[in-house]
C-alpha cells in the first residue's frame, strides 16, 4: 500500500493514463485489485454467497427442515454426513447454516437497496433544490437521526406480524438517513465545482455534465457507502432476529441461528459457534471490501 | 449559550410529541389488545375491563387522556402486570440499564480515545496496525455474536464470571464484566477509528508544528493542543453512540439476563402493553434527546469558533 504514495509512482499512472486515457474507474479498480485483504475478501464472500445459493437450492444431503427426531444435538460427525453436527431439534446444522447465510445477505441487499432509493432520493432532491426546502429536508433528517429508531422498527414488526419484505422495508426505512446526507452534500458540492462551471462555459450539454461529471462524482461515495452498509443491516436483521422478531421458523437467519445457539451453547457450542464463526467471516470480507472500495475510489480519505 | 438551550429544549418537546404519537398510533393500529392473548373470557368482562383503562373510547381521546397523565409524570397503570405502575416497572429497570450502559460508554470513551490517539501517534507501525485490526474485529463482531460467545468461553468454560443474572450479594461487581465488555466493544472500535482520523490530521496541522517548534515537550503538545481539536468529532458522535449503546442494550439484557429495561421492550409489545410500551419509547426518546444535547453544548465549548445564535 505504500508504494501508492510514492510520488514517482503517482506521476508515472499520470503519463500512464494520459498516453492509455485510464478512467477514474479504472484506476480505482486497480487500487482496489492491489489491496490484498480486500481481493482476499471477495474471494472469500464470493464462496460464501455460492454456497448460499446452493443452500438455497437445497443440494446438500439434508434439508434444512428436516428434524431426524433420534439425532438430537449431534456434535460434528462424518457419520450420516452431519459435517457441522445438528442442532437441539435434531436438524442438520450445515444446510440450517448455509439456509440462514442466504436469507441474511438476501435482507442485506434488498434492505439497502430500499435505503438507496429513499436516500439517493431524498438527498438529491434536498440538494437540488437547495434553499429553504433543503433545510426543511435536512432538518428532518436531523431529527429522525436524534429518534430511537429500533423501537420503531419493533413496534412495526409486532404490528404487521413478521414477514421479510417487512423486515426490507423497515431495516431500509430507517438506515436512509446517512445516504441522504451524503448525496445531498455532494450535490451541493458539485453545484459549485469549478469543473463543472467549466464544462458549462465550454458548452457541454446539460445533460453530458449530468453523465459525465455530476454522475461519476455522486456515485462514488454512494458506491462505497453502499458496501459498508450491507453489514449495518446484516447487523439489523440478526438483531431482529435474536429478539425474536425476524425471520420465521422453520426458516431462518443467522441472527436467529446464533440466538438459538446460545440458549443451548452448554449442551452444544456448535450451534453457536458455527453461524456465530459464518456471520464473523461475512461481516469481516463486507467490512474490508467496503473499506478497500473507499481506499479506492477517494484516496484522499485515508 | 443560555438562549440556545433553551432553543434545543423547545425544538425538544414536538419531537418528544411525534415521537409519543407515532408510537401510541402504531400500537393502536395493531390487532389483538392486551387482554386477548389468555383464556377467553366472558365479552361482558372484556368490556368492563377495557372500559376500566379507557380502552373502549376512541383512539384520539385515548392518547390525549395519556398525554395528559404524561406530563404530569404519570405513565399509567401497566396492563399486564396488573399491580404495577409503568414508573414502577421502569423504576426497577432502569438503574440496571443506565449503569451498565454508562459504564460501557466510559470505558469506550477513555479506551477508544487512547488506543486511537496511540495508533494516529505510532501511524504505519505494528501499533497502529494492531489498533486497526482490533477496531476491524469490534466493528464486525456484534455484541449479540460476541456476548454469547465470551459467556460460553470465560464464563462456562473458564468460570471467570459469573454469565446471567444480575446477584450482586453473591458475585460482586464482577456481574457487570462481561456486559459492559461487550456493550462497549463496537463503540471502542469506532472510536478508536474516529480518534486515529481526526488526530492524524490535527498532527499535521501548522498550529502543532508551531507549538513543536517553540520547544514544548510532546506530550504537552499531544495533551494540551493536539487532543483538544482532535476530539471535535468524536464529541460529535456521543449522540449516536449512546443510540447504540442504547439498542445494544436490548441484546446484552437478554444474552446475561440482567433485569433491565430493554428486557420489558419486547415482551410488551408483543402482549400489547401499551403504556409500558410507551413509558420505556419516552424514556429513552428523553434520554436520546438530553444526551445530544448535552454533546453539543459541550462540542461548543470545547471549539470556540461555534456561535450559538
Amino acid at each position: 500500500m505504500n508504494t501508492l504514495t510514492d510520488p514517482r509512482e503517482n506521476e508515472q499512472a499520470l503519463t500512464q493514463a494520459a498516453v492509455k486515457g485510464r478512467s477514474l474507474w479504472d484506476d480505482a479498480r486497480i487500487r482496489l485489485m492491489r489491496n490484498k485483504a480486500a481481493v482476499v475478501s471477495m474471494i472469500v464472500l464470493g464462496i460464501l454467497v455460492v454456497l448460499a445459493i446452493l443452500g438455497q437450492l437445497g443440494v446438500w444431503v439434508h434439508d434444512y427442515d428436516t428434524i431426524y427426531r433420534d439425532r438430537v444435538s449431534i456434535a460434528p460427525t462424518l457419520e450420516n454426513w452431519h459435517l457441522l453436527g445438528t442442532d437441539a431439534q435434531g436438524r442438520d446444522l450445515l444446510a440450517r447454516t448455509l439456509v440462514g447465510l442466504g436469507v441474511s445477505l438476501m435482507v442485506g441487499v434488498v434492505a439497502t437497496l430500499v435505503s438507496l432509493i429513499i436516500g439517493v432520493t431524498w438527498g438529491a432532491t434536498a440538494g437540488f433544490i437547495g434553499g429553504r426546502v433543503d433545510q426543511m429536508m435536512m432538518r428532518i433528517v436531523d431529527i429522525l437521526y436524534s429518534l430511537p429508531f429500533i423501537f420503531f422498527v419493533i413496534i412495526l414488526m409486532v404490528v404487521f406480524g413478521r414477514n421479510i419484505v417487512l423486515i426490507f422495508v423497515a431495516i431500509g426505512a430507517v438506515e436512509w438517513l446517512t445516504m441522504a446526507r451524503i448525496v445531498r452534500g455532494q450535490t451541493l458540492a458539485l453545484k459549485k465545482m469549478e469543473f463543472v462551471e467549466a464544462a458549462e462555459a465550454t458548452g457541454v450539454s446539460q445533460g453530458m455534465i449530468i453523465q459525465r461529471h455530476i454522475i461519476p462524482n455522486v456515485l462514488g461515495p454512494v458506491v462505497v457507502y453502499v458496501t459498508l452498509m450491507i453489514p449495518v443491516v446484516i447487523l439489523a436483521e440478526s438483531f431482529l432476529s435474536f429478539l425474536g422478531l425476524g425471520v420465521q421458523e422453520p426458516l431462518t437467519s443467522l441472527g436467529r441461528l446464533i440466538s438459538t445457539g446460545a440458549q443451548d451453547m452448554e449442551v452444544a457450542p456448535w450451534t453457536l459457534i458455527v453461524p456465530a464463526i459464518t456471520m464473523m467471516v461475512t461481516l469481516f470480507c463486507l467490512n474490508f471490501i467496503g473499506d478497500g472500495l473507499r481506499d479506492a475510489i477517494d484516496p484522499k480519505d485515508r | 449559550m443560555f438562549a440556545f438551550i433553551l432553543r434545543r429544549l423547545l425544538v425538544a418537546i414536538p419531537t418528544l410529541i411525534v415521537i409519543t404519537a407515532l408510537a401510541f398510533f402504531m400500537m393502536k393500529v395493531a390487532p389483538g389488545g392486551p387482554f386477548d392473548l389468555e383464556r377467553p373470557m366472558p365479552e361482558e368482562i372484556r368490556q368492563r375491563l377495557l372500559a376500566a383503562y379507557g380502552l373502549d373510547l376512541p383512539v384520539w381521546q385515548q392518547y390525549l387522556d395519556y398525554m395528559a397523565g404524561l406530563v404530569q409524570g404519570d405513565f399509567g397503570p401497566s396492563l399486564r402486570f396488573r399491580d404495577k405502575d409503568v414508573a414502577e416497572l421502569i423504576g426497577e429497570g432502569l438503574p440496571v440499564s443506565l449503569m451498565i450502559g454508562a459504564l460501557a460508554m466510559l470505558l469506550a470513551v477513555t479506551l477508544g480515545t487512547f488506543l486511537g490517539s496511540v495508533a494516529a501517534l505510532r501511524q504505519n507501525t505494528s501499533g497502529d496496525f494492531a489498533v486497526m485490526a482490533f477496531a476491524m474485529i469490534g466493528v464486525s463482531i456484534p455484541p449479540l455474536v460476541m456476548g454469547p460467545i465470551l459467556a460460553l468461553v470465560l464464563g462456562v468454560y473458564l468460570g471467570l464470571f459469573p454469565t446471567g443474572g444480575l446477584n450482586f450479594d453473591r458475585h460482586g461487581i464482577s456481574v457487570l464484566v462481561l456486559p459492559v465488555i461487550t456493550l462497549a466493544l463496537p463503540q471502542i472500535a469506532i472510536i478508536a477509528r474516529l480518534m486515529r482520523a481526526s488526530m492524524i490530521e490535527v498532527i499535521r496541522s501548522n498550529y502543532i508544528r508551531t507549538a513543536r517548534a517553540k520547544g514544548l515537550s510532546a506530550p504537552a503538545v499531544i495533551i494540551r493542543h493536539a487532543l483538544r481539536s482532535a476530539i471535535l468529532p468524536l464529541v460529535s458522535y456521543l449522540g449516536p453512540a449512546s443510540a447504540a449503546v442504547i439498542t445494544g442494550s436490548l441484546v446484552i439484557e437478554r444474552v446475561f439476563q440482567l433485569p433491565g429495561m430493554g428486557a420489558y421492550f419486547v415482551d410488551a409489545a408483543l402482549q400489547r402493553d401499551y403504556t409500558l410500551v410507551m413509558g420505556v419509547v419516552v424514556v429513552y426518546a428523553s434520554l436520546i434527546i438530553v444526551l445530544n444535547l448535552i454533546a453539543d453544548i459541550l462540542y461548543g465549548v470545547l471549539n470556540p469558533r461555534v456561535k450559538y445564535d
